[in-house]
């Protein structure tokens, strides 16, 4: 390429943006991507909006059906969510500072689902990445360094078998068998991170969700990413299972097949 | 380590807990109360292994150890006050639930399993018959939250503690702070447990010099150095591993670390308990089986069950199972087994409650 026909083409690369700027400014921050100052940082704000396919997810009062046409309600769904890292448009990472990244995800608690991190490179991030659970090392660390999320007071903690929980779902479902009480109950309390000295279960899983539109932030723009959770998915592929052969997975092989079903509960919505 | 401060001439002593207590001063004062000037500190054994307790992250005070012993003792730590961990650990039987086989809760509900001793866990990597739990402080929840001991919510016990007219004052001087949360409540009960040493037994005061054995003590060490310490090893009588030594499975058989690991290899195995302190800890084994050490004889002698797991130290090289022990032997090593007997220990007025 000459030297002029690589100018026309600079120009013409910049008139095509205006062009760009011009049909879109109906569109607010998405491509009008300021300017980035040295050191700009600014705010990643999330939801994690708990559904059961296309119904909002309503603890107790909602009545739903698995795939498999099981129905069933939800009595608790509390899922731990940390170590998250965004990921720009040009591939960087930046990872939250790993003491601040534990989140325990309720949905009896509304405030719980809703969060952000301060501090945040300003960028255009284009997917987010984050650990369903607690990563290996942080359950075997002093209990000085687990309290907030992640104290063990909590309920998400198994004394027995130190660990936590990672995502625990319980509800009726009459495909459920019925216990003295007379109550049909299912209990899924998913965990293991794989052993402090002996390796066993791990249940440690990671996600790597794309945004389908770019989280701009910066100093004075702090996205909201809407993730919706799926409850009926932990039903699903790639291990679909009936409530009436697994009603109480804990510890045990089978969590593993759960496990692989709920990483797939996460979907990015929208952002606000 | 830092904490190792003995040096090999110093005159011995285990655990160095000065009682600066003056019987006669409190007796001419009695109308006036006076604290106790207690100091606690933590010295281990210099016969003792290296230390597996990081005490860094819990510097033992005196403030400390009376914190953990009244949680220790303290009925609020399950749901209708009933039950302390000093119901199922008596400090006169070595901290164990004397005379049941397997524990007794609330409500009388039954455990599954025999109440170990609360003693030198300073040294333990790992915690319960299954080696479930990794860490000291992380050895209370387990107690507290199961049905069938204690059945009460964590965060209840700390409301319940919170409400209470003395604690907040105590976790101040404890750890400076009035807050009573997770961390503070476990580090407390760590403090009371890791001073919970035994190491002042007869055998203790051999091994340090300090006084001799009887020529049948001496013929049942040497029988238990060859039939016994491949795994109930050191001055801690434990390896600290997990084995299977052959005891006949139970109807609904408690498998042991298997529930841990789920590795079939370590179905029926179970963290090798410590000889020390036996006559206070009858009845033995992970299930309270054997009330008396002629029945633990018996067992090793001609009870010894053929399993997959069975650890390979109780197979002789011609496939014949368990360990010989005659009458004579028997003898020897149960008076060997009395030196382990620690009286000091179980009468330390500091652990009583
Ligand atoms: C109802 C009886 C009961 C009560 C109450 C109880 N324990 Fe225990 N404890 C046991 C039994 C039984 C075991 C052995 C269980 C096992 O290994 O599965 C045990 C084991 C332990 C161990 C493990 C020791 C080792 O050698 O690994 C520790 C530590 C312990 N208890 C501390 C406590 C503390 C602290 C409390 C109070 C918060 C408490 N216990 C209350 C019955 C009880
Ligand atoms: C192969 C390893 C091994 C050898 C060798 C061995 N033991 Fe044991 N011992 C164990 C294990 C493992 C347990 C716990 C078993 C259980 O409860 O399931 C145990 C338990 C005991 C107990 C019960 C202690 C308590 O607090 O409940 C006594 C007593 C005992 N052994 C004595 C002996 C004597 C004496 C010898 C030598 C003659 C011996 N053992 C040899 C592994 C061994």
């Amino acid at each position: 390429m000459n030297y002029i026909s690589k100018n026309i083409f600079f120009v013409l690369a910049i008139l095509a943006s205006f062009l760009l700027f011009s049909c879109n400014n109906d569109d607010d921050t998405d491509s009008l991507t300021p300017d980035i100052e040295e050191g700009e940082v600014g705010r990643m704000r999330f939801e994690f909006d708990n559904i059961a396919g296309n119904r909002n997810l309503q603890l107790n009062t909602g009545t739903y059906q698995t795939a498999s046409g099981e129905e069933f309600n939800v009595t608790t769904f509390d899922y731990y969510l940390s170590n998250f890292v965004f990921i720009d448009k040009d591939g960087n990472e930046y990872a939250v500072p790993q003491d601040e990244s534990y989140k325990l995800v309720r949905e009896s608690d509304r405030e719980s689902q809703f969060f952000g991190f301060d501090n945040v490179p300003a960028g255009d991030y284009t997917a987010v990445r984050f650990v369903v659970g607690v990563d290996s090392l942080r359950n075997t660390k002093d209990i000085s360094e687990r309290t907030g999320a992640l104290d063990p007071a909590n309920g998400m903690y198994w004394s027995w078998n130190s660990g936590y929980i990672f995502v625990k779902l319980e509800g009726n479902s009459p495909a459920a068998p019925e216990n003295q009480n007379g109550e049909h109950i299912f209990r899924y309390h998913i965990g293991g991170f794989g052993g402090f000295d002996s390796p066993t279960i791990n249940n440690v899983k990671t996600v790597e969700i794309p945004l389908t539109e770019t989280a701009v932030v910066r100093k004075n723009n702090a996205p909201l990413l809407h993730f919706t959770v799926d409850v009926l998915k932990l039903f699903e592929a790639p291990n679909p299972f009936l409530i009436s052969e697994n009603p109480t997975v804990m510890f045990a092989p089978f969590s593993v097949k759960i496990a692989e079903n709920y990483v797939r509960m996460f979907a990015f919505d929208h952002l606000h | 380590m830092k904490y190792f401060l003995l040096t090999k001439n110093t005159n011995f002593q285990s655990l160095i807990v000065l009682l600066f207590l003056s019987f006669l001063f409190i007796s001419c004062n009695s109308h006036e109360p006076t604290e106790p000037p207690l100091e606690i500190r933590f010295e281990p054994p210099a016969h003792f292994p290296e230390v597996a307790y990081d005490l860094n992250t819990n510097p033992i005070t005196t403030e400390g150890f009376l914190l953990g012993k009244a949680l220790f003792f303290e009925g609020d730590l399950s749901r209708d006050g009933t039950i302390s961990c000093g119901s199922c650990h008596i400090p006169t039987s070595a901290f164990t639930h004397h005379g049941h086989d397997v524990s007794h809760g609330i409500d009388d509900r039954l455990g599954r399993r025999n109440a170990t001793p609360i003693m030198n866990l300073a040294w333990h990597r790992s915690f319960f018959w299954d080696g479930g739990v990794h860490h000291l402080d992380l050895t209370s929840l387990v107690p507290i939250e199961d049905e069938r001991e204690m059945d009460e919510d964590f965060a209840r016990v700390l409301e319940k503690l919170a409400q209470n007219n003395d604690y907040p004052r105590r976790f101040e001087r404890a750890f400076g702070s009035p807050e009573i949360n997770t961390v503070s409540v476990l580090k407390a009960l760590s403090q009371f447990m890791i001073i919970a040493v035994s190491a002042n037994s007869p055998y203790d005061k051999y091994a340090r010099g300090e006084a001799l054995l009887s020529d049948l003590e001496l013929q049942g060490l040497k029988i238990y150095e060859e039939k016994c310490a491949s795994c109930h090893s050191g001055t801690l009588f434990t390896d600290l591993s997990f084995r299977n030594n052959g005891l006949f499975p139970k109807p609904r058989p408690d498998k042991g670390r298997y529930e841990i690991t789920l590795n079939p290899d370590d179905e029926f195995k179970f963290k090798v308990p410590s000889l020390r302190n036996l006559r206070f800890t009858a009845p033995y084994m992970h299930d309270g089986r054997f009330r008396t050490l002629d029945e633990v004889y018996d067992h090793y002698e001609s009870q010894v069950q053929d399993m997959p797991t069975l650890d390979p130290l109780l197979r002789s090289e011609n496939n014949k199972l368990g360990i010989r022990l005659s009458s004579k032997e028997r003898t020897a090593l149960t008076a060997f087994l009395e030196t382990l007997n620690d009286a000091d220990f179980v009468t330390n007025p500091l652990f009583q409650e």
